[in-house]
């Protein structure tokens, strides 16, 4: 099963990456209004022209934000949609008569799509690293091995959290609607909106322990150097246990929805 | 309320089966149990010396479900990418893979279509394209739902000439759903009929036509129209034009009737053939409806 794997793996994000291509047009317009850090931008930046708003800026507002853009093309994941989708439709079904199990083979598909975002979140990343080059956590290899493992730690939190939430489409009609819900709370917790230090205390120390901020806020916060190195690896230590952890729950969920599917089709 | 109840039937490896019911009969619900899509609340279903439920990755690599509605092939990429992706989810050897790709575009006459996007071609063409994408692991039990579904009369031909020579070739079994019964007629020697998930024929297709319909189907085209009192005395005359006659006609009075018919009429044309399948399909759920019926 594992060699399976392993020969078939190159050959999935071949053809994902080519489905990537295909869909080119789709995926720019989907960057292009992806704007909300930008708006955030302008917001923080025009209240930090008085002076800065704790240890922010005008320009470590423009760097967060910036890295908020980078970090979110790079990690997101459509998941979610694409199973409610093939539940509703029946597509699921022809997933499910491979020899490959159907989570492995999106998994290729979603991550065959990192390559063509790198590409075009390029020029947004230039800009961050003339507004914040020294402060990048690029220069030091300890601190960029960090950093692109708290970027794969966002990308399969968030992968997991979507196949969770998606595999209630085998229960439920409204998944969807819970990956609202889901989406409106990872929008103030995850730092997408608000740097999690500028909300009240509070706020912010729930927010450190619930997972939304693993998703996107930490691997932002290396990037721009906002966390020393021990506080990373503390964060990056979390940031893993929940992608275990949401990896069992989602694979838990995935199989009681199987009985229910095998039980009743779909 | 079950869905199937009492369905019990063997096939023998590399026989083609025609799987025949009335719309919400429980053929596709049957076909993925087979396939092991959906799990039987009761009873034993063993395929190819394995059990469909447990999905086991040898399973899935003896089996092929093609669903005429469904479509696995990418929609924006060339069926060839659909190919590559099937030989590693499948595993099948490079070697094995190009050359069995090979026969099978070879076929069914694909080979210009397989580099175009799966966007551009016909309804037919994808159907081709399909096939082979399902076929390419090399499958032993094909199980066909409606694979000639929406395709106009000589495409659904060449897909039936695909399966037969598929079958003959590789000696794969066939279990064939379709509502087009010159598939089932030209295909499967064997039909297994269910209506309300029960089981109402198992056995030969000629046995079935010959039971609920014995008499023969005679047409007779007509080169000027027949005197009304000729059209009079011809036995159970099913329907007349200008131009030509059919009549329905018990076996042993084929030969009487045929001679006195080409006596009496301007014929230039004559065939004697079984009652079209649809009729006999027709009658044979309607008995099985009144047998039902409470008295």
């Amino acid at each position: 099963m594992m060699r399976h794997l392993m020969r078939a793996y190159p050959t999935l994000l071949r053809i994902g990456f080519a489905e990537m291509v295909a869909y080119r047009a789709e995926f720019l317009i989907w960057v292009l209004t992806t704007n909300m850090p930008l708006v955030m931008m302008g917001l923080w930046t025009a209240v930090a022209a008085d002076g800065p708003v704790g240890r922010f800026g005008q320009r470590e507002f423009v760097a967060y934000y910036l890295a908020i853009l980078v970090i979110r093309i790079l990690t997101s994941s459509w998941m979610v949609w694409e199973l409610t989708m093939d539940i509703r439709q029946g597509a699921l079904a022809a997933r499910l008569l491979r020899p490959l199990h159907p989570l492995i083979v999106y998994s290729a598909e979603h991550l065959a799509a990192v390559p063509m975002r790198m590409l075009v979140i390029s020029p947004v990343a230039i800009v961050l690293f003339v507004v914040a080059g020294p402060q990048l956590a690029i220069g030091d290899p300890v601190r960029l091995a960090i950093l692109l493992a708290s970027c794969a730690g966002a990308w399969a939190l968030l992968f997991f959290t979507q196949v969770l939430i998606g595999s209630l489409a085998l229960f439920i009609d409204s998944a969807l609607s819970v990956f609202d819900i889901w989406l409106g709370i990872h929008s103030l917790l995850s730092g997408y909106l608000v740097p999690l230090e500028l909300l009240p205390p509070w706020v912010s120390a729930v927010a450190h322990r619930l997972p939304f901020h693993y998703c996107l806020g930490l691997p932002v916060e290396i990037l721009i150097g906002l966390v020393d190195t021990p506080s990373a690896l503390r964060g990056l230590g979390l940031q893993w246990l929940y992608v275990g952890g949401f990896f069992v729950a989602s694979n838990l969920l995935w199989r009681a929805g199987m009985r229910r599917f095998v039980a009743f089709g779909a | 309320m079950h869905a199937l109840d009492g369905l019990a039937f063997d096939i023998a490896a590399g026989q083609r089966v025609g799987f025949l019911g009335p719309n919400g009969a429980g053929k596709t619900t049957t076909l993925k149990i087979l396939s092991g899509l959906l799990h039987p609340s009761s009873g034993e279903v063993t395929v190819a010396g394995f059990r469909p439920q447990a999905r086991a990755p040898a399973f899935l690599k003896t089996i092929t479900l093609v669903m005429g509605q469904k479509q696995q092939l990418l929609w924006d990429l060339p069926p060839a990418e659909t190919y590559a992706m099937n030989r590693a989810l499948y595993d099948i050897p490079r070697k094995e893979a190009d050359a069995r790709l090979g026969s099978l575009v070879e076929l069914l006459d694909i080979g210009d279509l397989i580099n175009k996007p799966t966007r551009q071609l016909s309804l037919g063409e994808r159907m081709k394209c399909e096939l082979v994408a399902a076929l390419l692991h090399g499958p032993k039990v094909l199980f066909l739902d409606e694979p000639t579904i929406g395709l106009d009369i000589a495409m659904q031909a060449r897909i039936r000439q695909f399966i037969r020579d598929y079958n003959e070739a590789h000696g794969a079994t066939v279990l064939l759903t379709s509502h087009y019964m010159e598939d089932v007629a030209a295909l499967c020697p064997r039909v297994i009929v269910i209506d309300k998930g029960h089981l109402i024929y198992d056995g030969e297709l000629k046995e079935l036509v010959h039971r609920i319909r014995p008499d023969k189907r005679i047409t007779i085209r007509v080169s000027t129209p027949a005197d009304p009192e000729v059209l009079a005395r011809l036995p159970n005359l099913v329907s007349h034009t200008d131009n030509q006659l059919v009549l329905s006609v018990p076996l042993p009075r084929v030969n009487e009737v045929v001679r006195d018919a080409l006596a009496s009429l301007a014929a230039i044309d004559l065939t004697v053939e079984d009652p079209p399948l649809e009729e006999v399909m027709r009658e044979l759920f309607a008995s099985h409806q009144q047998k039902r019926q409470p008295a």
